[in-house]
């Protein structure tokens, strides 16, 4: 239909846009063009990339490859040099986002209680009283939550204060779950449980997420697609898939199907570290 | 041990032990007692002043200056300390500035709002509050520009309005701070009024119930004025870092 328009309506094609290169079907997120650089070293140039819709996509790849930079640019967090990011066709203003950092205890916050950390989004979009208190019993079911929210985050441990941080991102049922590193702060046993909690959210919701990870096995373990990265400036090296039914349990990681994807994941990453 | 001796008991030791010390001095005759008076009969010219009450005018007339300069310090200090916080650039722009004040002693400055305000009340009270001031205004821009920027990331995200990330996540991480700014300047208004009722002309406080009692050699008088000042001093203190516990109960924590 474009090849009918006269050429002085067409955009210029130097740049990749959504009306030059279409998004794939079933498409969520819609990256087209993307290019960053710090210092005058370019990191990302004429960067595309599909997200699928209701998929969890891990990012992985080298150290300074920009996993975390790509995913903040998306999330709004980072400005662009130049590009075009949407969702359903939407800018970021009009889409509602949720955000897990890294630091949970620097992304609650400590003069008011979980319960009310959790709450307060809701509360600032305008929601009535009644309506909060029944989304937040709605999370408490959902993570099956048994310690004592009316406690302040500090008085919480490591894996309930980063349960309290992903509650309060899904509050607000946003269209897209960004997590960045969401483990990497976390004991081994507070990893299981937070990758099982993520798991069910993501049952329950069909939320798409994308998760940033230093952590092959946990950037595997919850991914539809892993999305690996090249050294700057970067580039996609490969999208590999990882189809395996949910609810995937801790013992899926000694599963052929998940080593032979670890292993894969595995030989790209060698590669790209070589090249 | 822990039958005959409680824990809690163990901060009346230091005390005991500056009492106790106070009497060696004077029982071995190392200070002449007309510059060091017993401990006991400071304690009782203190209790007679209170009793007889002719120390209470004095003492309202430093409290009122102390709050009445803190008052003004944090009415100016803090709304403006919070905007140049949140426009950083502004902030460095006032720096030197603030940190200049800041660092010249106070005292240093009487005479030059001698004259500006002449030798009255007001003087006492807009140099302890220019004093004072300037450690609230400090403070509570020191506040406002380490609040952790992952929190006001956070705000942004769930797409709060600017008032709101203001409002709900810059105030309140500022807060910790701002208190830390108004203990200390509660203590610096006292001190520069203590020092404005010393040497700027003044008929009322405790300032200068001490300089009157050291002219005329009472030393008991003097002691007793010295304690009370402290006392007040610490009372203040102690009020803040009660109210500073309840209210800003996250500080130090998160």
């Amino acid at each position: 239909m474009t090849a009918s328009l006269p050429t002085a309506l067409m955009p210029p094609l130097t740049d990749e846009t959504v009306l030059t290169l279409r998004p794939a079907p079933k498409t969520h997120v819609t990256v087209r063009g993307l290019s960053k650089s710090f210092a005058g070293a370019p990191l990302y140039t004429h960067f595309n990339l599909d997200l699928p819709r209701g998929k969890i996509v891990s990012i992985f790849g080298p150290n300074g490859c920009g996993k975390s930079t790509l995913m903040n640019m998306i999330a709004g967090l980072v400005p662009v040099d130049s590009g075009e990011i949407l969702f359903d066709g939407k800018s970021l203003k009009d889409t509602q986002i949720g955000y897990v950092f890294q630091n949970y205890r620097d992304a609650l916050f400590p003069w008011i209680t979980a319960w009310d950390n959790i709450a307060y989004p809701l509360k600032r979009k305008g929601m009535r009283a009644a309506e909060v208190k029944s989304r937040v019993d709605e999370l408490v079911a959902l993570f099956e939550i048994r310690f004592d929210l009316a406690r302040y985050p500090y008085e919480l441990s490591g894996g309930q204060m980063q349960t309290v941080c992903i509650m309060r991102s899904l509050a607000t049922r946003p269209e897209v779950l960004f997590l960045d590193e969401p483990f990497s702060a976390l004991d081994f046993e507070m990893t299981l449980f937070i990758r099982a909690k993520l798991q069910d959210a993501h049952i329950a919701t069909g939320t798409t997420m994308v998760i940033v990870s230093h952590d092959l096995e946990d950037a595997v373990f919850l991914a539809d697609r892993i999305l690996l990265l090249t050294r700057r400036p970067t580039r996609i090296a490969e999208i590999v898939e990882f189809d395996m039914p949910r609810p995937r349990l801790p013992e899926a990681v000694a599963d052929p199907a998940f080593v032979a994807v670890k292993a894969r994941t595995l030989e790209v990453f060698r590669r790209e570290m070589a090249s | 041990m822990s039958r005959f001796f409680d824990r809690r008991w163990l901060p009346l030791l230091g005390p005991l032990l500056l009492l106790a010390l106070w009497q060696l001095v004077i029982s071995a005759h190392w200070v002449k007692a007309v510059l060091l008076p017993p401990p006991m009969d400071t304690m009782a010219h203190m209790a007679s002043v209170f009793a007889s009450g002719s120390i209470f005018p004095d003492l309202w007339a430093t409290l009122y200056r102390t709050l009445c300069s803190f008052g003004i310090a944090v009415a100016i200090g803090v709304p403006l300390g919070v905007m140049l916080g949140s426009a950083e650039g502004a902030y460095r722009s006032v720096e030197f500035l603030i940190d200049f004040f800041r660092s010249t002693p106070s005292s240093a400055l009487i005479p030059l709002f001698l004259l500006i305000f002449g030798i009255t009340d007001v003087n006492k009270i807009a140099i302890a509050s220019f004093g004072a001031m300037l450690i609230v205004l400090f403070n509570s821009a020191y506040g406002v520009m380490n609040a952790k920027k992952t929190r006001v990331m956070a705000a942004q995200i769930m797409g709060v309005s600017r008032w709101h990330v203001f409002k709900d996540v810059l105030l309140m991480e500022s807060l910790a701070q701002t208190f830390v700014g108004l203990r200390s300047a509660v203590s610096m208004a006292l001190v520069i009024v203590i020092v404005a009722e010393m040497f700027i002309g003044s008929e009322t406080g405790l300032g200068h119930r001490i300089i009157d009692a050291q002219q005329v050699f009472n030393v008991k008088e003097m002691y007793t004025s010295i304690l009370v000042t402290g006392a007040l001093g610490y009372l203040l203190n102690l009020a803040f870092l009660l109210a500073e516990k309840r209210l800003i109960h996250w500080s130090g924590k998160a």
